[in-house]
């Protein structure tokens, strides 16, 4: 059913760019240094999970990679890249498919073209009824749904994941991820995962890439060669995540 | 319930005072006396009525509309904000009375002097709420903004704006009773209508009672005026609402 993917949005980006080319980047807000000397390479249509310790510059790997900061040295490089960003950021006043279809109307659409082009995408990925509910209405894996497709809808070839179901509890958080396995299958992107939990980054990346604490960089890069789709109790899966939380715990005793 | 009771104390106290107080009914009518001129005069007050509460609600829309457009530019340049600021803050420290014969003065005796002093009054509160509730959109809400694409303008319409709604009717919520006092003085600097013209009109006449029921009149105007603009912002913006209760 995944084999043959079918961009369901009208606005799916070519994946013939250059993917991410992060080299020797370094970040620093006055004496804090984010990230430093962090490289980082993902392919076109290559899903990367980012896991780190908490503070040690995900979020700002993620800006770099969306251009909204330049690095202090070395060199970002992207295809134009959407954020979804961890707070879901939904406008609280749009109904579910305006919120979608806002990165449409940013563009110069129309209200009534952009509804007519994101309302099949809602209908797609689970989302059929609640086209008119506002975020205020809806459960908090719905919104992440919402937002996730406001990303996808922004129709960039690579797409930035800030912790997308660090706030929702165990049960939801294993059904997203589920979704957003199913929803990448359809809708290939070139995807920078980030997150805190290692079992998240197993079950959805292609490759594992494991970060230091501040200042970040990148100390360990596992390829995940386990077929989609995969559950937690697989073994490859465990002992994957038993060599991501190596690397994590290895650079926290250094 | 409570607040009906504290109106019935408050009144029966009011009554015991001016009739057996010291204070004459010219000057302190008891609130029987005011009940019987608001039956008595009714068609008087109301045909008053129906033109204050035009200028009133004129001046509210006038205000709403203005105010909302300074607000914007104010939050576009900044140095415009930090040059005109003061002088907004300025602006409402000078008392109506003084500005109200030179409006008249450029603008007639008609309806548009009293819209312009109601609006002037009302406009500085919904400046300030309107300011306030446009920088409070999350800065990574702009942020995600930007990586979608959008421009300034953008930013502003569908983010900046709709946010900033409902702080600018609360501007006006906070605004209305300042706005029925001054349609009052509107109409004390020179008019020939209204429930300001009626009550300068009936204190001289010694119909104390009069002036009253038209109080009575502006104050309930204005209790109605402000649940009228909190049923809009309800109506208009339930999200607002929705975000407390969920």
């Amino acid at each position: 059913m995944h084999s043959t993917p079918s961009p369901a949005t009208a606005s799916a980006p070519a994946l013939d760019g250059q993917g991410i080319r992060v080299e020797a980047a370094t970040r620093r807000y006055g004496a804090v240094t984010a990230v430093e000397d962090l490289s980082l390479a993902v392919s076109p249509g290559e899903v990367v999970a980012v896991v780190g310790p908490s503070g040690c510059g995900k979020s700002t790997l993620l800006s770099l990679v969306c251009g909204l900061e330049r690095p202090d040295a070395g060199t970002v490089a992207a295809d134009p890249a959407a954020l979804m960003p961890q707070r879901d950021l939904l406008l609280p006043w749009a109904s579910a498919l305006d919120n979608a279809a806002l990165p449409l109307r940013l563009r110069g659409a129309g209200r009534r073209e952009a509804r007519a082009a994101a309302a099949p995408v809602l209908a797609e990925f689970g989302l059929a009824g609640f086209e008119r509910a506002r975020p205020g209405e809806l459960s908090g894996g719905m919104r992440q749904r919402v937002a996730f497709l406001r990303t996808l809808l922004a129709g960039k070839p690579v797409l930035c994941l800030d912790e997308p179901f660090g706030a929702l509890d165990a049960i939801a958080r294993a059904e997203m991820q589920r979704w957003l396995a199913d929803a990448l299958a359809r809708e290939p992107r070139t995807v920078l995962l980030v997150t805190h939990d290692v079992e998240e980054a197993v079950l959805l990346g292609d490759r594992v890439a494991v970060m230091s604490p501040r200042p970040g960089r990148v100390v360990a890069d596992l390829r995940v060669d386990v077929p989609r789709p995969r559950v937690a109790t697989d073994p490859a899966v465990v002992e994957l995540r038993a060599r991501a939380l190596a690397a994590l715990g290895g650079e926290a005793a250094a | 319930m409570i607040a009906l009771l504290l109106v019935a104390l408050l009144l029966g106290a009011w009554q015991l005072y001016a009739v057996h107080g010291p204070v004459d009914d010219l000057i302190l009518p008891a609130p029987s006396e005011i009940a019987t001129a608001l039956w008595e005069d009714r068609a008087l007050l109301w045909d008053n009525f129906l033109v204050t509460a035009q200028e009133v609600a004129l001046g509210i829309v006038a205000a709403l509309v203005v105010g909302f457009a300074c607000a914007t530019a104010l939050h576009f340049w900044r140095p415009l904000r930090r040059a005109t600021y003061p002088l907004l803050v300025a602006s409402q420290a000078v008392p109506i009375v003084i500005v109200a014969p030179l409006l008249i003065v450029w603008l007639g005796f008609g309806m548009a002097p009293k819209v312009a002093i109601i609006a002037l009054i009302c406009f500085f509160p919904i400046v300030v709420t309107t300011l306030d509730g446009l920088g409070r959109v999350d800065r990574d809400t702009l942020r995600l903004l930007r990586t979608l694409d959008a421009s300034r303008w953008a930013a502003f319409r569908f983010a900046e704006a709709p946010a900033a709604l409902p702080a600018a009717l609360s501007g006006a919520k906070i605004a209305v009773a300042v706005a029925v006092i001054g349609a009052v003085f509107a109409e004390y600097s020179g008019s020939s209508e209204g429930l300001g013209h009626l009550i300068l009109q009936a204190i001289p006449q010694l119909e104390t009672a009069r002036a009253w029921a038209a109080v009575v009149v502006l104050a309930a105007f204005a209790v109605a005026l402000f649940y009228a603009l909190d049923l809009a912002q309800r109506r208009l913006l339930p999200w607002t609402t929705n975000e407390r209760t969920s």
